[in-house]
């Protein structure tokens, strides 16, 4: 089973610094990890543990202090705009504010458009393209005539991610980076854009690979799940491994601290 | 964008400042359609004619007369002809000839006459006046009793072959011309300046050529400000560096000095209204470039940055779609601000001899120049310089509120 | 039953647009909570929640404005009072309030203990600062947090520990009831806990009689309150004990909600999770029937006419719902 897995992203001594002498912090520190094709990852850790520095790190946003990032088992090189520009078609990412992640003075016709045209389709009639969009539209339970000459934030917070969702429907990468893509919207939503998310998942083969502080999202979604603290994997495993049957103590705090409804939350364990 | 239109709209200081600036505006481009004539023509002889309604005296003689019974005309015209330096010596006689100090009253024509009459002899000699003194008090007194004849004036002409004088016309107290009948009357509203130029039509034109430098240096400034605020934000690393290192020596050395340093070398032959423009902006763009880069540089990590990033968009393309129309608003109001700083800066050069060239158009802040070279503010000529002041004013204070305006509505919380 | 010590009746308020339209965000909410209970809000991003704990302070101030009905705290009735007059009378010494950003109302230029002070004076002028001190000292000690806070500046402290001392000063004067508004919201894990640890402990130890705690996280309300109220656009929905309201929900909308809870407890990773579509209506043109009936998968078309009141389902239980319990516990069982 496991010669059977294909890498789709790994790292190896990946390491970000910010800053030098009295300022430097080291955000990710010496990190390895290799991802497996159509897996559901997710990176958990608390705010300042570096996740997000890596997932931009991954994102090709911002570049690394050391270490390689392999691409599909190459060494990924992304110096210049045009290499950026290909591999961006392969990985995509969902933010965590749905509204600090549109530009709003473009219609969400445009941020649509942008995507045909990325996977190349910029000289498709007219009709093929409004067809594109209304099929994206459509999976995510929205209804595309009624968002022509509409901007964003006319939307809630749900349909912003939503639309988020479509734009990735209709790139089709192979990697998908969802920072927190729930944790600006109530449960009854998250549900929505989680079952969306592994829909699309199932439906274009992709690797997604989630970063966040919920433990609940990390262990109902994801096929390995990674610890991080202070800029390192501190645990990693399966979710039943790592979430049910955590080995460090910092795991173990972590799972801990959440309030869970069927097991009694022990409170007295607190500081 | 209609919604944010309406929003500016609803601002009270945006749309008093608007409404302050718009009809400066018509007015000046409205009022040289009624008056088409060359702002520098110098009509008047000599300087500062106060304000007023200029009626051709030789005309209104052949103008028909009417004949008006006015009472207290006779007084007024006294009171308007006895001249203050007269009223003075008047009660120094009196007061030397022993009536009561008190009891004198200059501002009143009648009773001022009255006790002059009483009092006066010319033969008295009182002690310590001179006889140049005695003579003038005896001329003065002479003077004092033509101006109660009410006898026509007799305007005579020159017969050129006899070389004398022949009467041709009587002019008594009591005839009036109508001003509308007078075939040439010159109003000057705020009268003239030091040429005798007409200081409406010149204070128009010069605050359509001021507000041209004003947008012109703002415009440039804005542009320089923008651009190297983007190239340092976006870019960062070296760029910026340079960039900042720049905009840091302009910071050190005072813009105003450095404006000074510029305009006097390039020389006043040199320096028409556009240059002059151009030397302002290119010296006042330096805070816009730091606000325009610390605007970019908390844009640039923004999600919507990276996800035009992520959709393969070129750096160009994203410096104008997306981070432009982001401080678009931003600019506007910096540019605001620079066109009424550069309104201010032309003034402050043109009263310091720096300005334009002075024989093509006028700016506010040469008839500051022109107004204070010919002391017009020692002698009270008001209107030579307070009109431009005061358009001075209205200007900053009106671009000033728009900008005050836009602030409340771009930014929530300053809003009332 | 024990002694009721905050009432509501019939409470509805507006907000007034800037378009002069109005809008019932709280639409006739009554609810009791007795003396040592803790009630929870529930319910969605814009369903209401927020504004009814700023109502139920008696404090508006526009665009809020109290339109009708009754609040009455300890057998004392706030509403309709004059805002100054609650402010001084009222807030802090009856009712506390704490937002989800009260840790950044802290003024960065004073210590706690000013704070504290500030709080004291306003209801008791003549206080001495020696007083104040050993009163917040010992005060602070018994919540477990370390004296020598008082002496810091906000700067000092970590998120957490300036939640948890904002929610220290607010309660300093003994209030009767505490409003917490996802006080942990925008904290990590462990503050988290530890701030729900000294809520649990205020009640506890008795220094506050009855407590609202509103979030939008069903797992941590749960843990938290004796009984849980669920809030859809601007009504009351549904009202039970925690543990009826999480595990045994009679609302449609309730049932979608609790549908949604993750938690990383064993066998819950396969289990398929419930998601509402659909939007909330719009409260400026509330539907006339049933306000859940656009998006309910259970919904008659008699759903969309008639406006449903509240129906009793055994004691403290009550829901808003056309179907009677069993129709919809078979509606349930059957998906």
């Amino acid at each position: 089973m496991a010669e059977k897995r294909k890498l789709c992203l790994s790292a190896k001594g990946l390491t970000k610094v910010f800053g030098f002498g009295k300022t430097r912090t080291v955000a990710v520190d010496n990190v390895d990890f290799s991802f497996y094709e159509g897996e559901v990852i997710s990176i958990v850790g608390e705010s300042g543990s570096g996740k997000t520095t890596l997932s931009k790190m991954l994102l090709g946003l911002i570049n690394e202090t050391e270490g390689e990032i392999f691409f599909l088992g190459q060494k990924r090189d992304i110096r210049s705009q045009r290499n950026k520009q290909e591999y961006w078609k392969n990985i995509q990412a969902i933010f965590q504010d749905p509204f600090s992640s549109y530009n709003i003075f473009n219609k969400i016709d445009s941020v649509l458009l942008d995507c045909i045209k990325m996977r190349g389709g910029g000289n498709l009639p007219k009709e093929k393209k409004i067809e594109m969009m209304r099929e994206a539209c459509s999976f995510v339970n929205l209804k595309f005539d009624e968002l022509t000459n509409k901007y964003p934030f006319e939307l809630s917070g749900g349909q912003m991610q939503r639309l988020m969702i479509a734009r990735i429907f209709l790139l089709k990468p192979k990697i998908l980076l969802a920072d927190e893509p729930t944790s600006m919207i109530d449960a009854c939503s998250r549900a929505t854009i989680l079952d969306m998310l592994m829909e699309l998942r199932k439906e274009i083969g992709m690797t997604v690979i989630f970063i966040t502080h919920d433990i609940g999202l990390a262990y109902y979604v994801s096929d390995s799940v990674y610890i991080m603290e202070h800029g390192k994997f501190v645990e990693s495993g399966t979710p039943d491994e790592v979430i049910l049957h955590p080995k460090q103590p910092y795991t173990k705090r972590l799972i801990n601290d959440v309030p869970k409804i069927y097991e009694e939350w022990d409170l007295s364990t607190v500081g | 964008m209609i919604h944010t239109l309406q929003q500016i709209f609803h601002s009270g200081k945006f749309k008093l400042g608007f409404a302050i600036f718009t009809s400066l505006l018509a007015f000046i481009f409205i009022y040289p359609i009624f008056i088409p004539e060359a702002p520098l023509a110098i009509l008047g002889q000599g300087t500062f004619f106060p304000p007023g309604i200029y009626v051709n005296v030789y005309d209104s003689l052949d103008t028909s007369k009417y004949i008006i019974n006015q009472e207290g005309a006779a007084k007024r015209r006294i009171a308007n002809k006895l001249s203050e330096d007269d009223r003075v010596a008047i009660k120094e006689y009196l007061v030397a000839a022993g009536v009561d100090e008190s009891r004198i009253d200059i501002t009143n024509t009648d009773e001022l006459l009255q006790q002059w009459k009483a009092t006066f002899d010319p033969k008295r000699s009182i002690k310590g006046f001179t006889n140049a003194k005695r003579n003038y008090y005896i001329r003065l007194n002479t003077a004092l009793q033509s101006l109660y004849s009410t006898g026509p004036a007799i305007i005579a002409v020159n017969d050129p072959e006899t070389n004398t004088l022949l009467e041709s016309k009587k002019v008594t107290v009591t005839e009036y011309v109508n001003v509308n009948e007078v075939p040439t009357v010159r109003i000057f509203p705020l009268g003239t300046d030091n040429f005798g130029r007409d200081m409406l039509t010149e204070l128009v034109a010069a605050t359509k050529t001021s507000l041209q430098i004003g947008f012109i240096a703002g415009l440039i400034a804005t542009l320089i400000g923008l651009t190297l605020g983007l190239l340092a934000g976006y870019i960062g690393g070296f760029v910026d560096d340079i960039i900042n290192f720049i905009s840091n020596l302009f910071i050190v050395i005072p813009p105003f000095v450095l404006l000074v340093l510029i305009s006097f070398s390039i020389g006043q032959e040199q320096r028409g209204a556009s240059t002059v423009a151009a030397v302002i902006g290119f010296t006042s763009w330096v805070w816009t470039a730091r606000a325009v880069r610390s605007q970019v540089i908390s844009l640039r990590n923004r999600d919507h940055v990276n996800l035009s990033k992520l959709s393969g968009h070129s750096i160009p393309h994203i410096i104008l779609t997306d981070i432009l129309p982001y401080i678009a608003s931003y600019v506007i109001m910096a540019m605001i601000l620079q066109i009424s700083s550069g309104i201010l800066a032309e003034a402050s050069l043109s009263i310091l001899g720096l300005g334009p060239k002075t024989t093509e158009v006028p700016t506010l802040g040469l008839m500051m120049n022109w107004a204070m070279i010919y002391q017009a503010q020692l002698q009270g000529n008001w209107w030579a310089y307070f009109p431009v002041l005061a358009v001075i004013a209205l200007i900053a204070f009106s671009m000033n509120l728009m900008n005050t305006g836009l602030d409340q509505v771009f930014n929530p919380s300053l809003r009332d | 039953m024990g002694k009721v010590i905050l009432e509501v009746k019939d409470l509805t308020t507006k907000y007034i647009t800037r378009f002069k339209e109005d809008v019932y965000a709280v639409d006739h909410v009554s609810l009791k909570v007795e003396e040592g209970k803790s009630l929870g809000i529930a319910g969605e991003s814009g369903c209401g929640k927020s504004t009814l704990a700023l109502s139920l302070m008696g404090y508006y101030f526009p665009p809020l404005y109290y339109t009708s009905g009754d609040i009455i705290i300890d057998g004392k009735h706030i509403s309709g009072m004059d805002p100054d007059e609650v402010r001084k009378t009222i807030l802090g010494k009856e009712i506390a309030y704490i937002p989800q950003a009260a840790m950044n109302a802290l003024n960065p230029t004073q210590k706690i203990i000013n704070f504290v002070e500030d709080v004291v004076r306003a209801h008791n002028p003549s206080a001495t600062k020696k007083d104040i001190y050993d009163m917040a000292r010992q005060r602070f000690e018994f919540l477990g947090l370390p004296a020598n806070v008082l002496d810091k500046y906000a700067v000092e402290l970590s998120g957490g520990m300036k939640q948890r001392t904002v929610i220290a000063i607010s309660v300093i004067l003994g209030p009767k009831v505490l409003i917490a508004d996802e006080p942990s919201s925008a904290l990590d894990v462990t503050s988290q806990k530890m701030v729900i640890k000294m809520l649990r402990d205020l009640m506890d130890k008795g220094i506050i009689k009855a407590m609202i705690f509103i979030t939008h996280e069903l797992p941590l309300l749960y843990n938290v309150t004796n009984d849980i109220m669920v809030m859809y656009a601007g009504q009351i929905v549904e009202r039970g004990s925690a543990k009826e309201a999480v595990f045994d929900p009679l609302h449609p909308y309730a049932k979608g909600l609790m549908g949604s809870i993750i938690v990383p407890e064993e066998g819950l990773r396969n289990v398929k999770l419930t998601a509402i579509p659909g939007v909330p209506p719009n409260l400026k043109h509330p539907p006339a029937g049933c306000r859940f009936a656009e998006r309910c998968k259970f919904a008659k078309p008699e759903c969309r006419v008639i406006s449903v009141q509240i129906k009793e389902a055994g004691p403290g239980r009550t829901y808003r719902c056309i179907f009677s319990e069993s129709e919809l516990r078979e509606a349930y069982k059957n998906g």
